[in-house]
């Protein structure tokens, strides 16, 4: 089985992230960069599959020379091999991306054969555009599911589960497929230090990815007002109890 | 906690190991109103603290730096947060374990149990270790891990318990106000607080505030990058968070130390990678802290495969956290504590790392109700720079340099690669031209010897001191210097001593003033050279210098260029606040040669305009006169036992000046002589003491011999302790030690450093005197003329005895030494006939 994993570099969440001034771009000074969460899940769940049903894997990216630390990230808990699609850095709209991974796609299953399945995270950590997969699948011709939190492969057919606020919905796909995958679906592993010492020696393989004209442009960056989450002490030690209970009374936990 | 109140005695700014343990002291020394600030939570405000190592390796070479640790590991032990475990450091290399045998005798000097191992006895404590990589290690039972946090929590509760305390956390300092070139208050997000005193104690962002105050403090954050991996069996099976050793892996920069079930793996072996104060990322901006930044992972990748060599098991486990963790680092490595020499009552305390965190706090407690600590401070001393070893290319350059040199082999002669040829004398082109080799002293390139000498080698060939056969022993010097100090003693030799610091005190105050900064009488006749020591408040060395009464109102203080900046800052600080005296420093204006040996008075009257006959110009004068054109100030006084004078111009009349003493000192064979000979064996075969060796704060001048007979009336600093000190039985003095033998058990002959090696009894026992303090070598080096190697080294009365048989330990080897002088009494000319004919 081959499975493809394209994923993203973008800032490692979990902190603020500083606009600059500009409005045109994000301070990239001290943060440090990741592939989005639901596509370190994607890259575990491949791994998965393959030390399952055997075959090999490998990992896609559209982005900047520096997106091969990601890369190498991917691979070093297990991923066989790399494509790096460089851009020049500036920022593509989810159509002009989907269309630069269809073609690089398309070239690679020409010479060595198809992919099994495609997956991607289900939206990226930064944008969140939700399309680039949607795009990809579509342009291939191939069924897609989003959302997915369970992958099951059997007789040529995928299994994809994705969880409702009601329950679960269970699609089969035939083969090949492309699939949104979730956080949770699994525990990504970290790297080992001998994985992480292999995968530098892994050679990336760069294409050179083409810009097409699209219909979506950047016009300016702003940071959403933060969140205030007001607290208020209600007092210290037993004398503290009695505003605790009108509290657990007021939100009707009592 | 509490609400920010309008006023304090004190503010602390700073909640991490420091600035709590500021608080601690303070509050244990009755300090009250103190007001402790962060910008961070409790009890992790996000500082270096947060993301430390916390472990302790005790063994220093450098004592400050031991004594700190020490006490601050009886800190941690007595709050219950102290868990030994002990600690290897191996060795890769056999001149690793040559560094081990010098740690060897650092451990024995503070009195720390250590030993050395083979390889096969590491693997018997760290059965993880291939110690097929290894030549052998150093193990210390006394290596600890802390919890500096839990440490911090409660030495705030203890001065909360005293009422003395009141904490304000996430309060960020806006700015810091001062008046008169005092601290007035500090202005925060929470308003303002009038403030007597202000501590920094924020580590990496110290700068930025000492900043708003107009003040330095010269460090950088810098990386030092960790990675935890884990889980791993072995570890986890010891159900504890330290069951085994840490282990410094030195030739790779690396460590590995247990935490819990996994194992952190720290690095100083990257490229230095250094931050700005300012641009720190905020709390909110940063993932795990502002001082946990993203690990930059191909920096760290060649230490994973070293640590993988040396424990292969490391090799399956997960990387679970990496970050690239700031830590401060200072041009000289050395913390930043006391006042700033900017900002009255502005207190530096930073550039501490969790090991010696709490004695550091200790000790700047001590320092602001006493006026000093009990642990000689001088080489943390905040003022020690001069203004530009405090600019950002000062510390970013020579942090750069010593930052992969912190598992590193230091040689204490060593010098620095970087920030060099900055300041030249403007002798630099003729001592240049003659072979100096130049050693930094303060921020001044100074000759340490000349090449050019090196025809001296086969003059006094049979005169010489056997070679030295040991490479480390030779490293930062030359068999010149033992030449040069000869035919300085045979005829006469020329000393660029542009190094020097010089003050300038002026006014109709300077009288009282300076006479209540000095131990000797300075109210003396215009035209007199006095040498006296300064004290602080407890009676212990400030320093010790010349005083050239100039004028009525006019002094000269002339120091040494190590201590320059300390000096000046000392001065400055106790300047009358009503004007009337008047401090500059000279520095930069003026350039010094000194003229020295038995024919130095017929060199000198060759070209000097007036009489330097012992009659018209004895010993201890200072006259001006003209030489070959040049306005000069001379000084007859010697530090080398010589016949001489210190000769200064104006900087730009330097070449002048040695033109005409060169050329008259032809017929004389005169030689240029470096500070090799200047600073130790010509100082030592005097018994001369040596500010930073002999003289600092935990010993007065009474044990350094260098009391004088009488006490003048004048109230001075320090006179309460010195009158005190006169009165006691001395418990220690400087005495002169001679080596015996110099054969090492390899029968390769080893030269001390004077690196505190122990001096040791005949049963190899530590020689302790009554004050708990060690005897240990403050200067070692040759004394040609004497023939002799010579120590000099405090040692308590029973020892202190002429014939005295003793050992020394050097390189982990003893050797026999024997005491040959006590007290100021030198091996060499003892009735100083060669200087003052």
């Amino acid at each position: 089985m081959r499975i493809l994993t394209c994923v993203k570099r973008v800032p490692a969440p979990g902190a603020k992230i500083v606009v600059t001034a500009d409005g045109q771009s994000i301070d990239t000074n001290m943060l440090g960069f990741a592939v989005s969460p639901h596509e370190e899940c994607a890259a575990e769940e491949a791994i998965q599959q393959i030390e399952q049903h055997g075959g090999s894997s490998t990992v896609m990216t559209l982005g900047p020379g520096e997106a091969e630390e990601q890369l190498r990230t991917v691979i070093s808990v297990g991923i066989n091999e790399a494509v790096l699609l460089t851009t020049d850095g500036s920022d593509w709209d989810p159509m002009a991306t989907a269309r630069a991974l269809t073609a690089a796609i398309q070239e690679i299953e020409a010479s060595d054969g198809p992919f099994d399945m495609i997956f991607f995270g289900n939206e990226s950590a930064d944008s969140g555009g939700y399309q680039v997969g949607i795009r990809v699948a579509r342009a291939l011709g191939r069924p897609m599911v989003t959302g997915i939190k369970g992958v099951d492969v059997a007789d040529g057919k995928v299994t994809a589960r994705r969880d409702t606020p009601t329950g679960s919905e269970v699609y089969e796909l035939p083969l090949p497929a492309v699939l949104g995958i979730k956080e949770g679906i699994n525990l990504p592993r970290y790297p080992t230090l001998k994985g992480r010492l292999g995968a530098k020696k892994v050679e990336i393989k760069v294409m050179d990815a083409a810009h097409q004209e699209s219909g979506q442009s950047m016009v300016t960056l702003a940071a959403p007002p933060s969140q205030e989450t007001p607290t208020e002490i209600l007092g210290h030690g037993a004398d503290a109890a009695p505003a605790v209970v009108d509290v657990l009374e007021e939100i009707g936990a009592l | 906690m509490s609400d920010l109140p309008s006023s304090a005695k004190v503010v602390v700014v700073g909640a991490g190991i420091v600035g709590n343990a500021v608080v601690k002291h303070l509050a244990a020394l009755g300090w009250t109103n103190i007001l402790q600030i962060d910008k961070g939570p409790l009890p992790n405000p996000g500082g270096s603290t947060g993301h430390a190592s916390n472990f302790i390796f005790p063994v220093d070479h450098n004592k400050e730096m031991a004594m700190l640790t020490l006490d601050s590991q009886r800190q941690y032990e007595e709050m219950g947060v102290n868990t030994f475990s002990g600690g290897i450091e191996v060795a890769r290399t056999e001149e690793r374990m040559e560094e081990f045998r010098r740690r060897m005798t650092s451990a024995k000097a503070w009195g720390i149990d250590s030993e050395m191992l083979t390889p096969d006895q590491v693997k018997e404590k760290v059965p993880f270790i291939d110690e097929t990589v290894l030549v052998g290690g150093w193990y210390c039972p006394s290596v600890s891990v802390v919890d500096s946090l839990q440490a911090g929590t409660l030495m705030r509760q203890y001065a909360l318990d005293k009422g003395a305390l009141s904490i304000s956390p996430v309060t960020e300092v806006l700015n810091i106000k001062v008046e008169d070139g005092q601290v007035a208050g500090v202005e925060t997000d929470k308003g303002y607080v009038v403030a007597e005193h202000v501590v920094i104690a924020c580590g990496v962002w110290s700068p930025r505030i000492a900043e708003m105050a107009g003040a330095t403090i010269p460090l950088t954050p810098a990386v030092h990058q960790m990675i935890d991996v884990g889980p791993i069996e072995v570890l986890q099976e010891t159900n504890n968070e330290i069951g085994y050793p840490i282990v410094r892996d030195m030739d790779t920069f690396c460590y590995e130390r247990q935490t819990g079930g996994s194992m952190e793996v720290g690095s100083y072996a990257h490229r230095p990678i250094f931050h700005h104060p300012n641009t720190i990322p905020s709390i909110e901006a940063s993932r795990l802290s502002p001082t946990e930044l993203p690990l930059t992972e191909d920096d760290f990748d060649p230490q994973l495969e070293q640590a993988i060599e040396l424990m292969p098991m490391l090799g399956d486990a997960e990387i679970k956290y990496g970050i690239n963790g700031l830590l401060s680092l200072t041009p000289d490595a050395m913390p930043l504590v006391g006042e700033s020499v900017e900002v009255r009552n502005l207190w530096s305390c930073a550039a501490i790392w969790i090991k010696e965190g709490p004695g550091t706090g200790k000790a700047i407690a001590e320092w602001m109700t006493y006026g000093y600590p009990e642990i000689d401070p001088h080489a943390s001393d905040v003022s020690r720079f001069y203004e530009s070893q405090r600019s950002e290319e000062h510390i970013l350059d020579r942090c750069a340099e010593h930052f992969n040199k912190t598992y590193g082999i230091v040689h204490p002669r060593e010098q620095w690669a970087s920030r060099r040829d900055l300041h030249m004398s403007s002798l630099h082109e003729r001592t240049s031209a003659l072979g100096a080799v130049f050693f930094e002293a303060g921020k001044w390139e100074r000759p340490h010897w000349y090449e050019s000498n090196e025809g001296l080698l086969e003059k006094y060939a049979g005169q010489l001191p056997e070679a030295r056969e040991h490479e480390w022993d030779s490293r930062w010097w030359s068999p010149i210097q033992n030449a040069e100090h000869l035919a300085m003693r045979d005829s006469v030799g020329m000393v660029d001593l542009t190094a020097f610091a010089m003050f300038d005190v002026t006014g109709p105050g300077a009288v009282d003033y300076m006479n209540h900064m000095t131990v000797n009488q300075v109210d003396r006749p215009i035209g007199s050279g006095i040498y006296t020591p300064l004290l602080n408040e407890l009676g212990g060395f400030r320093s010790d210098l010349t005083v050239l009464r100039m004028g009525d109102d006019h002094y000269r203080v002339v120091t040494g260029g190590f201590d320059g900046p300390r000096d000046s800052y000392w001065f400055q600080k106790w300047l009358p606040v009503d004007g009337s005296v008047t401090f500059e420093d000279i520095t930069d204006q003026v350039c010094t040669v000194g003229v020295w040996g038995p024919n130095a008075r017929k060199l000198v009257e060759k070209v000097a305009d007036g009489d330097v006959s012992n009659d018209a110009f004895p010993y201890g004068k200072v006259r001006e006169m003209n030489i070959g054109g040049v306005a000069v100030t001379m000084l007859r006084i010697s530090y080398v036992g010589e016949l001489g004078w210190e000769i200064t111009c104006a900087m730009e009349d330097g070449p002048a000046l040695w033109d005409a003493l060169w050329e008259a000192g032809q017929e004389f064979g005169v030689a240029p002589i470096g500070a090799g000979v200047y600073g130790t064996s010509g100082r030592l075969e005097k018994g001369y003491r040596l500010m930073g060796a002999e003289l600092e704060s935990e010993y007065n001048p009474v044990e350094a011999g260098l009391a004088r007979p009488r006490v003048k009336s004048a109230d001075f600093i320090g006179k309460a302790a010195y009158l005190k000190a006169r009165d006691e039985e001395v418990a220690a003095q400087v005495c002169t030690l001679t080596v015996e033998s110099h054969r090492s058990s390899s029968g390769v002959s080893r030269q001390m450093m004077g690196g505190n090696e122990p001096i040791l009894t005949l049963d190899g026992e530590r020689i302790l005197d009554s004050h708990g303090r060690v005897s240990r070598v403050t200067s070692a080096g040759m004394g040609p003329s004497v023939g002799r190697y010579l120590l000099l080294a405090y040692l308590p009365p029973e020892h202190a005895v002429e014939g005295t048989d003793l050992q020394v330990m050097y390189q982990n080897e003893l050797f026999p030494v024997k005491v040959a002088r006590v007290g100021s009494q030198p091996l060499f000319d003892p009735d100083d006939d060669r200087m003052k004919v």
